[in-house]
């Protein structure tokens, strides 16, 4: 054995033997084994992987490729107390960035640094899904809501006092759902089994027939119909079939799947056996995003209670032959992700990076197999559409989005939560039923959405419109838009996987002419250079996080060039005084933003 | 030869085996596409983005987009040049990368692909990063100032060498280079001087110790002629592409 033959080493040697075997000693469950591994020793020591990468036959220089991929795992200790700031652009609108001040004040810490006596360690995180009740934040993987100065100075206190998480007040870790408005998913109260049931009468060619019947869509935001990806990955050729369900929830803005497990897991099980029936899959799993750990065990207890009832397991529903089962694995917090090639490349124990495409996942996906790859909401949806018929289903919503579309509101607006439209709702009818008064902007499908200005509040949220993964950020006139976009860029920098020249560079590249434009050194050339990137960015980068990372800022350029260029320090030697600048409030009390509308477009 | 499947490039006719990527069959043929992190003796994996090119009017990595027939693929298009430039610049901003005093000058595949392209200026502020040696191995120096992330060296260690020696760590911008050793050196691991992995680096990370200028400088590879006609010769040609054409002679 590679350890020290003495107590310390034995117990090591014990414990990850343990975890190994809880993991059937497989490398693809890799991630998997990390996270346990820090859970015991509050980081992934040394000794560990040397350990694992002797037990798991791989090399250890893999381990930590693996694990320093991810903002979750750690190589390094960071402190008996993790504690981690969520910093969307939500969370500091409601103050985070003070809040943060204030707990490295009054426990002598630097932000990123481990403090002194190896206690604890503050930094930020990308969005945690909590936009409807921040601010947020995580210690050591749990979800804090509703920070106040108050809740700040009790968390200081508990971990000065080195209190056990277990022995924090409960109401801390509460996270409310805030279901505003309701439609055919939220109200859902069919018996589990139901929509199984539904499936299993048509058989699975038929049930494919139905989902494609019914019109249904991705809802992760691309929108591809689901029917054809079922039917793809059916007739693909292949040894094994499984069945992915994305609960990867990472773009800012969003946690409508987050209520939607902690509401209707069921329903979206049910989804994935379903789907399982149509292509033929034994195996599932659902990925599920590092930020909502706390959801693990209701999750399990969601399946175990479905293997109870003979939903899963074999021989489903006394349906000789239809066995299918379903594990959930944990993410440990990169955005990428949600990404579906990268998602199964984590899920098969590696990197989250994305592949090459093609060949796409439904004919090689998790382990080189057929796998239907699909969001928690369209689990869901796929369940309802079956059990209500596809000729009812289409019936809701618009002709090229069918059904209802679950939207996250958050931001300047006094009722945050998620509301239940059918597809087709305007976003002036959103910005009414939220209760947001002089709306000024709403960032749609979040960072790599659109930026939808107040004159383009009729659009409508839809594929043939406004595709949606279901963000919905309200700013409203006391925002300044240029500062929302150099926070996305800097998330972007942030999630950015560092595959391929482009994006690892281009989104470092864009981080640091935003940075210096809002420092107010910045001049019309840097303008010029954030436009030349976004070109590069556009056009060569490996997946979509490349090529939307310059959205926000092509975007607030459209619609807020004055928020920019109120910023320069020169416009290439013209006065300091900006007379199109001085025309930006006449130009939002118009509501105009044409060409027309501006000075220096006319004169060039 | 009416079976033989073809595509376009730049007006030329390029035919292809299945199975081939665009860059595969474009070497074969004698065309030359600007490329960094595709080896020919390893399966493409398209990080680098040098090789984008236009097929059907949409970019695209040509190392990894398989061959189809009637594909209409442009490359040298000023487009593309452009594009292949600010990649350059980026690389050269990523890293530190001081050619004068790097013993890697002549031989390095960036610098060629810089000289080549015609890049003239730097574009972006470098970003400096801090980059410690390893100088632990008795006949190996490791630069990681230098490194490109190409993973060559880590797919040579892996596929040829069996020793998985190299690998990357961290995401994003802070991805880098590691060894696969506890101490993290590399005289702590297995590799030897006749790897794989010792001759695949485009760039300075990977020397042999004592033997830097063994090779004048203004005597070496791309010093004699520019990358673009020396990745021709590396190439391996087709067989049945028929007889000579121009490129082949190292006249692109």
């Amino acid at each position: 054995m590679v350890l020290p033959d003495n107590d310390f080493g034995r117990h090591t040697t014990a414990k990850l033997n343990q975890i190994l075997d809880r993991h059937g000693r497989n490398a693809a469950n890799l991630l998997q084994i990390l996270h346990e591994t820090q859970d015991h020793f509050g980081y992934i020591t040394p000794d560990a992987i040397t350990c694992l990468a002797a037990q798991l036959a791989i090399p250890r220089a893999r381990i930590e490729s693996v694990a320093s991929f991810y903002s979750f795992l750690h190589l390094k200790h960071q402190g008996a107390y993790r504690v981690l700031f969520s910093d969307n652009i939500t969370d500091r609108m409601l103050g985070s960035q003070a809040l943060m001040q204030q707990m490295c004040q009054q426990l002598w810490v630097e932000p990123g640094r481990v403090s002194e006596d190896d206690l604890v360690s503050i930094a930020t995180t990308s969005c945690t899904g909590m936009c409807d009740q921040g601010p947020a934040l995580l210690v050591n993987g749990r979800a804090i809501t509703r920070l106040t100065h108050q809740r700040v100075q009790e968390i200081c206190h508990l971990i000065r006092n080195r209190t056990p998480l277990a022995d924090w007040p409960a109401d801390f870790f509460h996270v409310s759902d805030n279901i505003r408005r309701r439609g055919l998913l939220l109200d859902n109260q069919q018996t589990p089994g139901n929509a199984l049931r539904a499936g299993l009468a048509l058989g699975g060619e038929n049930t494919v027939a139905a989902i494609k019947q019914s019109g249904l869509r991705g809802r992760g935001g691309a929108g591809f119909p689901t029917g054809l990806k079922w039917e793809a990955c059916r007739n693909a050729p292949g040894t094994a079939r499984y069945v992915v369900c994305n609960a990867d929830e990472g773009e800012p803005g969003t946690f409508k799947d987050r209520v939607l497990l902690t509401r209707q897991a069921s329903l979206a099980f049910e989804g994935m056996t379903l789907c399982a029936l149509a292509v033929g899959a034994q195996q599932g799993f659902l990925y599920l995003r590092g930020e909502y750990r706390y959801l693990l065990e209701p999750l399990q207890s969601v399946l175990q209670q479905r293997r109870n009832t003979n939903l899963l397991g074999k021989n489903i529903l006394g349906q000789a032959g239809f066995d299918f089962d379903i594990e959930i694995h944990l993410g440990a917090g990169a955005y990428i992700c949600g990404e579906e090639s990268a998602l199964l490349e984590s899920l098969e124990g590696k990197r989250g990076v994305p592949r090459s495409r093609p060949p796409f996942p439904v004919t090689h996906g998790y382990l080189q197999q057929p796998t239907a790859v699909d969001n928690v909401e369209t689990f869901c949806q796929a369940a309802l559409a079956v059990q209500m018929g596809a000729e009812n289903y289409r019936a809701i919503g618009t002709a090229k989005s069918t059904g209802s579309k679950l939207i996250s509101v958050s931001g300047d607006c006094p009722r945050p939560g998620i509301y239940e439209y059918p597809f087709g709702v305007s976003v002036r009818e959103v910005l009414q039923d939220c209760g947001a008064v002089n709306a000024r902007a709403v960032q749609v499908s979040g960072p790599s959405g659109i930026c939808v200005a107040e004159n383009e509040f009729d659009r409508k949220l839809g594929f043939e419109d406004l595709p949606t993964a279901g963000a919905f950020m309200v700013f409203d006139d006391s925002r300044d838009l240029f500062e929302v976009a150099r926070n996305f860029v800097h998330f972007f920098a942030h999630e950015s996987c560092g595959f391929c020249t482009p994006c690892r560079v281009g989104t470092s590249m864009l981080k640091q002419s935003m940075d210096k434009i809002a420092a107010g050194h910045g001049t019309r050339h840097d303008l010029a250079e954030i436009e030349h990137l976004d070109r590069v960015l556009q056009t060569s980068s490996h997946c979509g996080l490349g090529r939307s990372a310059c959205n926000p800022v092509l975007h607030t350029l459209k619609h807020f060039r004055p928020a920019y260029e109120n910023r320069l320090k020169s416009l290439d030697f013209e006065p300091a005084f900006d007379l199109d600048g001085a025309l930006a409030r006449a130009r939002l009390m118009t509501g105009r933003d044409d060409t027309g509308a501006h000075l220096n477009a006319e004169e060039s | 030869m009416t079976d033989t499947q073809t595509f376009q490039l730049d007006g030329a006719t390029v035919p292809f085996e299945p199975g081939q990527t665009v860059m595969q069959a474009a070497l074969a043929a004698g065309q030359y596409i600007p490329h960094l992190c595709y080896h020919p003796e390893f399966k493409p994996h398209g990080s680098c983005k040098l090789c984008t090119v236009k097929a059907n009017g949409h970019t695209t990595a040509s190392c990894t987009m398989p061959a189809e027939a009637g594909l209409n693929v442009e490359s040298n298009v000023e487009e593309m040049n452009s594009l292949r430039r600010t990649l350059v610049q980026m690389l050269f901003a990523e890293g530190n990368h001081f050619c004068p005093s790097c013993e890697k000058s002549g031989d390095c595949k960036l610098q060629a692909l810089g000289y080549d392209l015609e890049v003239h200026t730097a574009g972006f502020r470098h970003l400096y990063p801090d980059r410690p040696l390893d100088a632990s191995h008795p006949d190996i120096l490791l630069d990681f100032n230098r490194c490109i992330l190409c993973e060559l060296c880590v797919r040579a260690s892996s596929e040829v060498d069996g020793k998985n020696v190299f690998a990357l760590s961290g995401r994003g911008i802070a991805k880098h280079l590691i060894v696969n050793a506890e101490s993290g050196l590399l005289k702590d691991t297995n590799i030897a001087l006749t790897d794989k992995a010792m001759q695949v680096c485009p760039v300075g990370v990977i020397l042999k110790k004592r033997v830097g200028f063994s090779v004048p400088i203004g005597e070496r590879r791309y010093d004699q002629r520019p990358i673009s006609a020396q990745a021709l010769d590396d190439a391996p040609r087709q067989s049945d592409a028929g007889g000579s054409c121009a490129a082949c002679e190292g006249n692109p």
